[in-house]
């Protein structure tokens, strides 16, 4: 195996932990402390990318391109990564964050839907950006047909495409089959990005590396959707004793951990029995927050919920589905027989 | 006098093309379609069209202008097609009713605003996710003032067509923007989401409106069921998959009550699948459209006699 490249997106995945109120102070002093402890690539956005600030998934506290900004003056060694989900943010956000200071730029698209974002990739790459794709809820499709897709973001100038378990729902084994497969199929890069919600965030990231992934995901603490992400902290110790470590100051991250984010954690994610229910069910970790909130306010657990928008198949960014489902829960409850 | 009709044309033999040409045979009222053009000679659409007794051409916009009877025409091609299709309408007098994203005239939402455009030759009926949401968006503005309105589409991949998937910032620019202009609210947002669920699921809309101030929830409710029903005269498919939900949430705007309309449309399948309900309500508006234009010009035929 050799050393992986590590993005950090604490300040992107975590933002939904924190229903997206990071502040320019929390990202000056997560971004200084990930720079000085050498690593590369920090991402910085609303969770669902940039124009994500909305009912539909929360409003950010700060905009997004003032948080990237604020990443970009701090940043000496790192570069800036920020996301996009076509459907959400378009062409005009991304210039707009290109001149904030983002150098690259990872594009996501539901797994099966490559295609929609054509037009960003080259965007991206006629502004010099490195660009890396991102196929969410990679756990929906088989390895060949993911494959299928992973070219199609290879060919609009992809210079990574990345196996995402958006729903934490993979196990190992499926991990590994999926990056062979895009490992098989493209030249470029392959990366992964795990969610812990079957207590496999660092175990999923490592059958990944095993085969073959170029580059992988890591948030400190974890703090990210659902039971959050593999922990930065925790990879950068496993890679270092694999003797894979790339140039990670393994105590400076443990430090960035626990000094600078544990202190504004809401909560620790964690595989908890509503993450849990995330990582069983296959839906999106961002419905967490969402399910519970409404499920309190509806009278319905929200694992009920979460189970059910399993079963009606639904993909990254449906937030709105979960209200929906849980009227018809509420329904159910009061027409069934006593 | 009750039999006369007006003439109209559909340009563009694609799944738009042809569904409209059902729902003009099925339901003509005071239309007569007598030509569908398009530009490949072996469209399914062409062939459909000739298996039915109406007239076709491959030569697109030039059989229509050979025809100065047709007085409206549909569009049903691309974008770039249409501007030049524009035009050329225009300097020969006929009403376009553009299914394109192109937008050449005025933004039109049948139940709110179509009356308004009745003088001009080109109207645009904005995207499938316009023509769903702005109705509901336009209930709650015309009973208290919107601050902030935000509309979620979700199609079902197979009914999401190449033209959609290389423009899709096409559709959250156009789609909030006819929130603002003809919804009535002051910003507006719009998302889309392709959904590959198999089998294939309905379109689901959901809107969301922040009231500007203080309202009466009970009246925004009744406007809101008003309208579906309205929509449901052109679009039977429409409707809401729960009453109308009020809540409060944190916004820029500090904590304030937020209006959540859940919607799904289900197409009348008449050349499409009824998954395709975002497709179906494209060519229902338009056909609503047209018969609104085609009755005004009978009308105006009538005085002239």
């Amino acid at each position: 195996m050799k050393a992986p490249r590590l993005t950090d997106t604490t300040l992107r995945d975590g933002s939904h932990a924190l229903a997206h109120t990071f502040t320019r102070q929390q990202v000056r002093d997560i971004v200084r402390a990930l720079d000085r402890a050498g690593v590369p690539l920090i991402e910085v956005t609303h969770g669902d990318g940039l124009a994500g600030s909305s009912l539909q998934y929360g409003f950010s506290r700060v905009p997004d391109l003032d948080l990237i900004a604020e990443a970009r003056e701090m940043a000496e060694r790192a570069r800036i990564a920020a996301l996009l989900l076509p459907g959400i943010g378009t062409r005009r956000e991304l210039k707009a964050a290109v001149e904030r200071g983002v150098q690259v730029l990872r594009i996501a698209t539901q797994c099966t839907e490559a295609d929609i974002s054509e037009e960003h990739f080259k965007m991206a790459k006629d502004m010099g950006l490195e660009t890396v794709g991102f196929l969410m809820m990679s756990h929906m499709r088989p390895p060949e047909l993911l494959a299928e897709q992973a070219r199609l973001m290879e060919s609009y100038g992809a210079d990574c495409v990345y196996v995402v378990d958006s729903a934490g729902a993979m196990l190992p084994h499926d991990a590994a089959a999926r990056i062979r497969a895009l490992k098989a199929t493209l030249s470029v890069q392959v990366g992964f990005h795990a969610h812990n919600n079957l207590g496999l965030g660092i175990g999923n990231t490592l059958a990944a590396l095993e085969a073959g992934a170029d580059q992988i995901d890591g948030c400190l603490r974890g703090l990210g959707a659902g039971a959050g992400n593999a922990a930065t902290e925790v990879l950068a110790a496993v890679l270092d004793r694999l003797g894979i470590n790339p140039d990670l100051d393994v105590l400076a991250l443990m430090d960035a951990a626990e000094y600078v984010v544990a202190p504004i954690m809401p909560f620790q994610p964690f595989p908890d029995r509503d993450a849990v229910t995330i990582g069983y069910a296959g839906v999106y970790s961002t419905f967490l927050l969402h399910a519970r909130r409404i499920g309190e306010r509806l009278g319905v657990d929200p694992r009920a919920i979460l189970i059910e928008l399993g079963r009606r198949q639904t993909v990254a960014g449906q937030e709105d589905w979960i209200l929906d489902v849980a009227l018809d829960l509420v329904r159910q409850q009061q027409t069934a027989p006593a | 006098m009750g039999n006369e009709t007006i003439k109209v044309a559909i340009l563009g033999s694609g799944n738009i093309g042809t569904d409209l040409l059902y729902k003009l045979l099925d339901h003509p009222g005071a239309m007569e379609l007598v030509l569908l053009a398009g530009i490949d000679p072996h469209s399914e659409g062409l062939a459909r069209a000739r298996d039915l007794g109406v007239a076709t051409s491959d030569q697109g916009i030039a059989a229509v202008l050979e025809r100065p009877e047709i007085q409206i025409v549909f569009d049903a091609t691309s974008a770039k097609a249409h501007v030049r299709h524009a035009k050329l309408l225009r300097e020969t007098g006929r009403i376009a009713i553009d299914l394109t994203p192109a937008a050449r005239g005025p933004y039109v939402v049948p139940p709110v605003n179509l009356t308004q455009h009745l003088d001009t030759l080109n109207v645009n009926l904005i995207t499938c996710g316009g023509q769903a949401t702005i109705p509901l968006v336009y209930a709650v503005s015309r009973v208290t003032p919107v601050r902030y309105a935000e509309i979620v589409s979700t199609v079902a991949s197979r009914s999401a067509g190449p033209g959609t998937r290389q423009n899709i910032d096409e559709f959250t620019f156009t789609t909030a923007h006819g929130l603002e202009v003809i919804g009535g609210a002051q910003q507006g947002k719009a998302i889309i989401i392709l959904n590959p669920a198999e089998p294939p699921i309905l379109m689901r809309n959901t809107v969301y409106a922040i009231p500007a101030g203080d309202f009466d929830a009970a009246q925004v409710r009744d406007s809101i069921e008003a309208m579906v029903a309205e929509v449901q005269q052109y679009v039977p498919g429409y409707r809401l998959t729960n009453p109308p939900v009020f809540d409060m949430r944190e916004t820029p705007w500090g904590r304030m009550p937020v209006v959540t309309a859940l919607l799904e449309v289900e197409g009348a399948g008449h050349s499409l699948p009824p998954y395709a309900g975002n497709l179906d309500i494209m060519t229902a508006s338009a056909r609503r459209v047209g018969e609104v234009f085609a009755q005004q010009l009978l009308s105006r035929r009538e005085v002239l006699v």
